[in-house]
């Protein structure tokens, strides 16, 4: 099947308004791709996937002990979003995370939030991200999330929705980054003909998003990355951005606190470290403050962080935002202190602690889509729309055992775009991605990573349930 | 430079380096058995036992045929020495420190691996081409580096790990050669002598070499001589000693012939002893013994290395005193 005669069928696409009609902005790609044969794609597809793989980008790494590695499938076709209509997302993620960091600041400071009833003590404070110990935490510049990404989603009208908002350690940016660099040879002429907005800044955004969280009287700061190692899923991330920033990959075996700073062990002995871009999780961060299992972590960090001695990206406690339940909140958080209406919606979303909405999400299973408040990866989760009964009675009792780790939402009927399976186009489910970087002011990433769901029908996008990815085009 | 990435790049180009001369060694006898006059035993025993790891090798493998010490040396994920646990350790090594090294060097020891991957699934795998192979693509990987990789000091402690590990493999070598090798007294200068001098000289890629050096006869005194002192055979001890001892000195800054560090002092006194030696006083203390000696002092400045500059013994961890 030629990309000409694409039919999107009763879903909103985002290429495609209407079947052989691309949309204005997107026709010079649907040209390109018109005059290649599918052969010559296909071989195309082959060569950007063994790229990708010989660079070694590659997730999941260790499975087992020989290194089965798998490369996240990488999709030519791109998703393209028109610049104008990009404007309007840029601006409703900016209010978002401005919004989000209020927030964080207010429930580690004085509360008003909940003290205002606007969200509910007690969901807050039973919250797995929120930390006694970050109480009173001033972090420098009193920004909380530098690094965050929100998954974006549009139904078949077309409306755009925010899924999630990811305040912890968000990855994938990296694929963004790797997958522009394949599409600029695998269709070269395309890039020529077409206004694409450049990804490439974002390493330097970074660098200087973390400079920004340097104590003022360092001239010179040290910057480091810290990773859990080359076992965890991500590694290929977390090295990748470190090379790309010319900043140290340091694991918590690198880092001692010594005379009340955080230090390094080099070759010529311990070596001071200003701001860390950690992408190990809260809990594994400090053994003395929270996991005293953890190896991953520095025994004392946290006491270095609150002394003002050293920068943390993200700082901590920064999940209790990620909460699926609080995300219920973001549209009144940013009325309550933006005095703004939010300009991204939230998908209408069910509080299972709510004992009126349970009863409803139980009644409606079928329907709804279930997910546990603080899992990600797609874990956790149950498609009422494509479960069986037992599935479902299973995931009524655990929801009856713990309403408060449950949200319910409705099963949006997510937007398509053409994907290449086998020697045919057909419409895959998308979602998006964009990383927001918070700093001396807010950079949002054009476009950022489109994941899409390979399997025929599917609507789970995540890498971890063979989902693959795209490049994210904003056109003018 | 971080203490951990420093070591990391160390073995990363040793095992890299071992992993060739594996290669080196099993295709040279490979090659030599294709010469040897029917009726003469294969000599496939003193192979393993330039490893140092014959014990492990018969607990599982038992005979020593060509077959099993192939399979044991080239694919055998279960010891740690062979070619593929090699190549795995190396680019383990290599993916801890990807943002240190060039993405080039990167690439070719991930593409080195799964070449050797590959070939392990093979069944119509030809071994010479496939040792040749690997040695072409240990020589890439060094070139690569040398062309890729800032000449700072974490440059100069791959060129460390590279150096000693030859070091320890020709010495191994030579030992195995003329203990295990030389066959009855009767045999001593007779063909099939010559041809087993000329494959030890093949396996350190030595044999042109010493054919263009003063004496071009084939004896095993001078053979020796020239894999032990030669002062500009790249792969004689000697040699590989006196790079090492250039490297360390451009990391740590010292003058050369003197030291602050446990690690200069044994590097320099085994060279200076190379320097000064002669064949002869070799021979009269015996090679074998000199050869253990030899080993046994590379092994400390390994150790004294590892102390001096890797040792991640934790630091006690001293908590802060908060401010305000």
């Amino acid at each position: 099947m030629k990309l000409a005669n694409y039919d999107p069928g009763h879903f909103y696409d985002e290429l495609f308004d209407a079947p052989g009609s691309p949309r204005s902005e997107v026709a010079p790609l649907i040209e390109r791709i018109n005059s290649l044969s599918i052969e010559e794609i296909q071989h195309r597809q082959q060569a950007a996937q063994i790229a990708l793989f010989k660079m070694g980008v590659t997730f999941n790494v260790y499975s087992d002990s020989q290194g089965t590695e798998k490369i996240f499938p990488f999709d030519i076709l791109p998703r393209t979003i028109a610049a104008s209509e990009w404007q309007g997302l840029e601006k409703g993620l900016k209010q978002r995370i401005l919004a989000l960091n209020h927030f964080l600041a207010d429930v580690y400071g004085d509360q008003k939030i909940v003290q205002d009833g606007v969200i509910p003590a007690d969901v807050v404070y039973s919250s797995k991200g929120f930390l006694k110990a970050c109480k009173d935490l001033k972090p420098p510049k009193g920004i909380w999330s530098h690094i965050s990404g929100m998954d974006l989603v549009r139904d078949r009208d077309g409306q755009w929705y925010v899924l999630e908002d990811n305040l912890r350690c968000p990855s994938g940016v990296s694929y963004v980054l790797e997958g522009r660099r394949i599409m600029k040879s695998t269709l070269p002429l395309v890039f020529n003909r077409m206004q694409i907005q450049p990804v490439e800044e974002y390493p330097s955004h970074l660098l200087e998003t973390l400079l920004n969280l340097a104590p003022d009287y360092i001239d010179d700061p040290t910057v480091v990355l810290l990773t859990p190692g080359i076992y965890n899923s991500a590694y290929f991330e977390h090295s990748y951005l470190a090379q790309q920033m010319g900043v140290e990959l340091v694991e918590g075996r690198d880092l001692v606190v010594s005379d009340g700073y955080l230090q390094m062990r080099t070759t010529k002995g311990l070596k001071r470290v200003d701001v860390i871009y950690r992408r190990i999780d809260d809990e594994f961060v400090d053994p003395l403050v929270f996991r005293p299992d953890s190896l991953l972590g520095i025994p004392g960090l946290t006491e270095v962080y609150r002394s003002g001695r050293l920068g943390l990206a993200n700082a901590l406690g920064t999940g209790v935002a990620d909460d699926k339940v609080i995300y219920a909140y973001v549209p009144e958080m940013i009325r309550y202190y933006l005095g703004e209406d939010a300009i991204l919606s939230n998908v209408p979303t069910y509080l299972c602690w709510e004992p009126s909405q349970l009863d409803h999400v139980l009644a409606n299973l079928d329907q709804l889509v279930v997910k546990a408040a603080n899992e990600s990866g797609g874990y956790g989760m149950l498609i009422g729309t494509q479960s069986t009964q037992a599935e479902r009675e299973a995931f009524a009792a655990k929801i009856k055992a713990a309403p408060r780790n449950y949200i319910a939402q409705p099963t949006l009927s997510l937007s398509r775009v053409p994907a290449l399976i086998g020697d045919e186009f057909e419409g895959c489910h998308v979602d998006l991605r964009p990383y927001i970087l918070f700093g001396e002011d807010i950079y949002v990433t054009p476009g950022g990573l489109t994941r899409v769901a390979l399997k025929k029908g599917s609507l789970v996008v995540n890498s971890s349930q063979g989902g693959g990815y795209k490049d994210t085009w904003v056109v003018s | 430079m971080l203490s951990r990435v420093a070591d990391s790049i160390y073995w990363m180009n040793r095992y890299v380096e071992r992993a060739e001369n594996i290669a080196r060694f099993v295709d040279v006898n490979l090659t030599l058995l294709l010469d040897s006059p029917i009726g003469v035993s294969q000599q496939w025993k003193p192979l393993v036992m330039t490893t140092g790891d014959l014990h492990l090798f018969e607990e599982r493998y038992g005979e020593a045929n060509a077959e099993n010490v192939i399979r044991f040396l080239t694919f055998d994920r279960a010891y740690s020495n062979s070619i593929i646990s090699c190549l795995n350790a190396a680019r383990e090594n290599a993916r801890s420190v990807r943002e240190i090294i060039s993405s080039e060097m990167w690439q070719q020891i991930n593409a080195f691996y799964h070449f050797v991957n590959d070939a392990a699934n093979d069944q119509s795998l030809n071994f010479q081409t496939f040792f040749s192979e690997v040695k072409l693509a240990s020589h890439l990987f060094a070139g690569i580096a040398s062309a890729t990789m800032t000449h700072s000091e974490g440059w100069h402690f791959g060129l460390m790990g590279r150096w000693l590990e030859r070091a320890d493999k020709t010495s191994r070598i030579v030992d195995v050669k003329y203990f295990i090798l030389l066959p009855s007294v009767k045999d001593v200068g007779t063909t099939l002598d010559q041809l087993q001098w000329i494959a030890l000289l093949r396996s350190t890629s030595a044999y042109e070499m010493y054919r263009k050096r003063g004496v071009h006869r084939i004896t095993p005194k001078s053979v020796a001589e020239f894999l032990v002192l030669d002062r500009e055979f790249p792969r004689s001890i000697r040699y590989c000693i006196r790079q090492t001892e250039r490297s360390l000195h451009q990391i740590t800054g010292t003058l050369e012939g003197t030291w602050n560090t446990g690690v200069e002092r044994s590097l320099g006194k085994l060279r200076a002893d190379l320097d000064y030696l002669t064949i002869d006083d070799v021979m009269e203390s015996g090679l074998h013994e000199f050869l253990d000696n030899l080993q046994r002092r590379m092994n400390e400045v390994g150790l004294k290395l590892s102390e001096t500059f890797f040792d991640t013994q934790p630091v006690t961890s001293t908590a802060p005193t908060p401010s305000r």
